[in-house]
């Protein structure tokens, strides 16, 4: 059933590039939410989306690739950061009016350049929910330049990331430039949103994000642990979200989504469960006592 | 080499629109357990804020062992335990072990790691708070007692001179607090940490700390603990600026 995901470089393509944002995906998730900065992950997604919008008016004007979709959706995710962490200075006592500005904004554009472009086919739909056809040969290499970006940073700066996420004061008065490093981390953001839209699209990327870490923060010890679930978590849902999306020809953002939300379910039941065994266990002790 | 670990000359301190400290004179010798009290907004935090160089002074000179603040860095000197530690986001899924390695971050500086020295360091931070059981437990798991311990691992980690606790036993019940203070005794004479604790608690200070500090946009009082306590209560209602129940604890 999966042997046509080696036979097809495109598929090849699509499948790579789901595992590769399995991974970096959950790893900055992590640090968004433990953050509660999961919106901030839905502003830029939209900001992206303009982008995209953008990359394909100018591609439908011109008839030339001057700036694919995927660069000109970078661009803007990452302009867009910039304007998120301008925002939260100007108001640091509403640091989250910064996402409503940035997510309308967002809409706001992308609604101008397609109306401009008169719309486009199923392009769009694609980049809002994703698909198994769309990742070129030359966006996956993209991705994977991106994601070992991403890796690197993330281990080279842990130790403040970490620090700056529990205790932003404490980080601050043992001498860690929170500013700089808030601010590479933000840049990290937009740069896996960017790569996520090929499979997950638009509208589901921070759900990919923010989902898995959601479910392994429940049953995680320590914050190394909560990362090494949430990757896998991602990762099952990824490739069965892809396989089915390919087989039953539906978007595999839904699917994956949709995954993550029954593991997430699946997690905090269980453990009730578990927590009601204990308890009768404990009870009935108590009792023999 | 003089064994005066702070020092503050006539520092005073202007927020916006109100002054928070007039002309503060203030010392810390090494071994010092000196306690800081007085009256919200009194200045307590601002002189914490000052010394953690977190904000500058209006007008004054401060000195950490022995350098004028603006030339200062080894802040590895330097351990605090903020207020703000028992308001974390008790979510977070950190370790014990984890949250006391934070303590490392500044000492360890960009890119680099720890190594097997440094993991011992930890663990010793942790069993030296007497929380050794708990490593691998997550920190919101923990009472607030047992939290506020873990804090004060993280900042014993980096093996600071001078350890400075900012209302740390609020919300953590009367038992415990007792305990924290043998703990905090026990790192002051044993260990020859000095410390420097903010707190609200009058009562318990005066009987665990070397030396008090009255603070009230200046300071008022500073000395031993036993003339403090032979301060009126007339005396110290003044100082507070209304009339004050105080509370001793007998032993």
């Amino acid at each position: 059933m999966i042997e046509n995901f080696f036979e097809y470089e495109f598929l090849r393509n699509t499948f790579y590039t789901g595992i590769i944002i399995g991974i970096i995906a959950p790893l900055l998730g992590a640090f968004i939410v433990v953050r509660r900065l999961s919106l901030i992950a839905d502003a830029l997604s939209h900001v992206t989306l303009a982008g995209i919008a953008f990359g394909l008016l100018l591609e439908k004007k011109t008839g030339a690739l001057v700036l694919t979709p995927f660069y000109s959706g970078l661009s803007f995710s990452v302009i867009g950061s910039l304007f998120i962490e301008k925002l939260r200075r100007v108001y640091t006592a509403y640091q989250e009016l910064a996402i409503p500005i940035i997510l309308s904004g967002g809409v706001g554009l992308s609604v101008i350049f397609i109306s401009i472009a008169n719309g486009f086919n199923t392009d769009l739909y694609n980049y809002l929910f994703g698909s198994v056809s769309a990742v070129s040969r030359q966006d996956f290499i993209s991705i994977l330049v991106i994601a070992i970006i991403v890796c690197l940073v993330i281990l080279l700066f842990y130790k403040e990331l970490f620090l700056l996420s529990f205790d932003e004061e404490h980080a601050t008065v043992t001498g860690i430039h929170a500013k700089r490093i808030h601010f590479i981390f933000i840049l990290l953001t937009a740069l896996v949103i960017a790569a996520s839209i090929r499979i997950v699209g638009v509208l589901l990327v921070s759900a990919l994000m923010t989902l898995p870490v959601a479910a392994s923060i429940r049953i995680a010890k320590g914050f190394k642990q909560t990362i090494f679930y949430a990757i896998i978590f991602s990762e099952i849902a990824v490739v069965l979200g892809i396989i089915s999306g390919y087989y039953l020809e539906i978007p595999p953002g839904g699917t994956i989504v949709l995954l993550l939300i029954l593991n997430l379910v699946l997690i905090i039941s269980i453990k009730k469960l578990i927590h009601q065994f204990t308890n009768r266990k404990h009870r009935r002790q108590d009792e023999v006592i | 080499m003089s064994n005066t670990i702070v020092k503050m000359d006539n520092v005073s301190f202007h927020y916006s629109n109100r002054q928070a400290l007039s002309n503060v004179n203030f010392r810390i010798e090494r071994g010092d357990f000196v306690g800081l009290v007085g009256p919200n907004g009194g200045g307590k935090t601002t002189l914490i804020k000052l010394l953690l160089g977190l904000e500058k002074a209006t007008s004054g000179h401060i000195y950490l062992f022995n350098q004028p603040i603006h030339k200062f860095k080894q802040k590895n000197k330097i351990g605090y335990v903020s207020q703000k530690a028992n308001t974390f986001n008790s979510g977070f899924p950190a370790t014990v072990e984890e949250v006391v390695a934070m303590g490392l971050t500044a000492k360890l500086g960009y890119f680099r790691y720890l190594n097997k020295a440094l993991k011992k360091r930890i663990r010793t931070a942790i069993e030296q708070v007497g929380m050794s059981g708990y490593l691998h437990e997550n920190i919101g798991d923990l009472s607030g007692g047992q939290q506020q311990r873990i804090f004060i691992a993280r900042a014993l980690v980096s093996q600071p001179e001078l350890l400075i606790l900012d209302e740390p036993t609020v919300g953590v019940d009367a038992e415990n607090v007792e305990k924290f203070f043998d703990l905090l005794h026990e790192l002051n004479t044993q260990q020859n940490i000095t410390l420097l604790l903010v707190t609200h608690d009058i009562g318990t200070m005066t009987h665990h700390a070397s030396k008090v500090a009255c603070l009230n946009r200046t300071l008022h009082f500073h000395g031993n603990p036993n003339s403090f306590q032979s301060l009126t209560k007339e005396q110290l209602s003044d100082f507070y600026g209304h009339p004050l129940n105080l509370v001793t604890h007998e032993h």
